[in-house]
């Protein structure tokens, strides 16, 4: 009994390394400039797919070397980047401002686009990333434990993720740039701050964490066009459950959810993520701002 | 001593009044000069076209007027026609009489459900009742009264026969259609209505003069989620089966919010126009599956970039159209 709950907890906590990926890029754009990325969901799903599409068509060009696709991932990193920073510019600072609805409307619209793009593409049939036996591996515990070596990885690169962003906004200039609009807009900009280049900055460095989490995500399990909703809720109630504008927060609750989550499916298949939904609810009821509430800086 | 006059009404919103008349007695009498092959077509489609036109109005209310973006209607939507249904099955009631009864356990089911909706704000508002959506289709999908994942049909229409069903069904659209337009325009030119839209303006100056902006959002949000779950029984009153999936599909809020944005947020002429719209998209191009859904996410992008006040925003700007005027003119 005691053996299946720490193995639950595990479980769980593993699982939510994966959500803080989801969650950190939907803090982060709403933590700079309160944009809710209601489409958060689909683009990481952008990202599984352009992994999968990029590593076919590597196989396609050298079928030999089966080490291309680790050449793939930074140039996926930066394309993710540019395509935030780009998409920023282009299209969401148009749309900021008081009036929470333009924002949501376009980026919900983006949502359905991109959902239904994928599924043209590459049709309704679950896909995952060969990752070369690494998604069974494990290793051996004292007391005859085995953990997965990618989901530990994963776990890893989620705290890795956090502090790093933590440390970004504490410490370098583009995070007091990311500080400073988001406490007083107007005074940034008078201190000649360029604000739309700053919240591009932000969404290009959300995507580049979206993409690791799309890439992640397909490595672990099966991506399918229709998971971004799914996805977003996950990440949506990580950030709600740590507390607003605080990364820290958010990673705690990614794993809370996790292991909230894991235990829903302990009793039932059928009620595991309903458990989640329900027990974030309620948490929502008596403590909305969240467990560690801090404004970002 | 200056004397002013405070306008309510123009000669547009006067001819519009009584075309309208004219539009809903036509309706009413399908059943009566349709042709005899097209008749039950047609009025399933039009019974279609009222719940998505209810169902947007009410959102128009709630995000237009009420200021609270939401992206989880299909709650109610869904709510009410599984409500409708059991009623219908279970309780042995008529299903005609189950309809209204099922909106008002929507409406009645979206107090509780606000005391947690109204901790968030904004943008996070947005995606936690979506959150509370899923909630509700995880538990019907859960419940095997009901069917489970696979969904149960109404079966309480045995012995009724198809025309007697079909044309109550119709009637009490269009009926639903009416009320649901009447309701909210009354709604929105009582003082309750002028301190609504106070609230959208300004919440901080509203509460200052006077208005109790809590309890007027809740009772927006109410009136929200009566209208929603009215849209969810007299569609699935017609359709006859329900799945969970289809009920609280999100794609319900997707698309009022495409009409919505179309036809021009925050005026009730907005949500009609876009319904129209909608309707005769959904006939040319929903042949085209995803590309369809593609161009529709894409126009709604397209429309709140460039054209934020919708088509009737613009018309009402560029000649002062207004067929349903909530807005007070001093002259």
């Amino acid at each position: 009994m005691m053996d299946m709950l720490l193995q639950t907890l595990m479980q769980g906590v593993l699982l939510g390394g994966l959500y803080c990926l989801f969650a950190l890029g939907l803090s982060l754009m709403y933590g700079v400039m309160r944009l809710t990325n209601t489409a958060q969901g689909d683009f990481i799903l952008l990202g599984s797919f352009s992994a999968v599409a990029g590593i076919a068509a590597l196989k396609w060009l050298t079928p030999d070397a089966t080490w291309m696709p680790l050449l793939l991932s930074p140039l996926l990193l930066l394309i993710a980047f540019g395509a935030g920073f780009m998409l920023q510019r282009q299209v969401l600072n148009r749309v900021l401002g008081k009036d929470p609805l333009p924002s949501l409307v376009v980026t919900f619209g983006l949502s359905i686009v991109i959902q239904n793009l994928l599924l043209e593409l590459f049709s309704a049939d679950p896909r995952s990333i060969e990752t070369g036996g690494l998604n069974i591996a494990s290793v051996q515990l004292p007391g005859g434990w085995a953990v997965g070596v990618l989901p530990l990885l994963i776990l890893a690169l989620a705290l890795a993720a956090t502090y790093g962003l933590q440390w970004m906004f504490d410490h370098s200039a583009l995070g007091r740039s990311f500080r400073a609009v988001s406490d007083d807009l107007e005074i940034a900009q008078l201190m000649g701050l360029n604000a739309k280049r700053v919240y591009a900055y932000a969404t290009g460095i959300a995507f580049m964490l979206i993409t690791v989490a799309g890439v992640l995500q397909a490595m672990r399990t099966t991506v399918s066009p229709s998971d971004g909703p799914m996805l977003l809720l996950f990440a949506f109630e990580s950030v709600i459950i740590g507390g607003m504008g605080s990364f820290k927060g958010t990673l705690i609750g990614a794993l809370l959810l996790g292991v909230t989550q894991q235990i829903g499916f302990l009793f039932d298949p059928g009620w595991g993520i309903w458990f989640g939904h329900i027990v974030f609810l309620l948490l929502l009821l008596v403590r909305p701002q969240g467990l560690f509430p801090k404004t970002v800086g | 001593m200056s004397t002013f006059t405070v306008t309510r009404s123009n000669r547009s919103s006067r001819t519009a009044m009584w075309v309208a008349v004219l539009l809903v007695l036509t309706a009413a009498t399908i059943p009566y000069w349709a042709p005899e092959d097209n008749r039950s077509a047609w009025m399933r489609e039009f019974v279609e076209i009222a719940c998505y036109l209810v169902f947007a109005l009410m959102w128009n209310l709630l995000a237009g007027y009420g200021g609270m973006v939401s992206i989880g209607q299909q709650a109610y939507f869904g709510f009410g026609g599984y409500t409708m249904l059991m009623l219908s099955n279970f309780a042995g009631i008529n299903p005609f009489v189950a309809v209204p009864v099922a909106a008002l356990c929507a409406g009645l089911i979206a107090v509780p459900v606000s005391f947690i909706a109204f901790r968030l704000q904004g943008g996070y508002f947005a995606i936690g009742t979506w959150v509370i959506a899923e909630v509700f289709r995880l538990s019907f999908a859960n419940m095997s009264m009901v069917g489970g994942g696979s969904g149960t049909s109404l079966t309480a229409f045995t012995g009724i026969s198809k025309a007697v069903r079909e044309q109550t069904t119709f009637w009490m659209a269009l009926a639903g259609m009416v009320a649901s337009v009447v309701l909210v325009y009354v709604f929105l030119r009582s003082k309750r209505g002028l301190a609504l839209m106070a609230i959208r303006d300004n919440e901080v100056a509203a509460e200052s003069q006077g208005i109790a902006v809590q309890r007027t959002k809740l009772a927006v949000y109410v009136v929200a989620g009566l209208g929603a779950g009215l849209a969810g029984a007299m569609y699935y009153l017609s359709n006859l089966r329900i799945t969970p999936d289809a009920a609280f599909s999100v794609n319900w809020t997707a698309f009022a919010i495409f009409m919505v944005v179309i036809g021009g947020i925050g005026r009730i002429e907005g949500p009609i126009v876009g319904a129209l719209i909608f309707w005769v998209f959904n006939k040319f191009f929903s042949d085209y599956g995803s590309w369809y859904l593609m161009g529709l996410g894409l126009l709604a992008i397209l429309v709140t970039i460039y054209f934020k006040q919708g088509l009737w925003g613009y018309a009402q700007q560029r000649w002062g159209w207004a067929l349903f005027p909530t807005q007070r003119r001093l002259d």
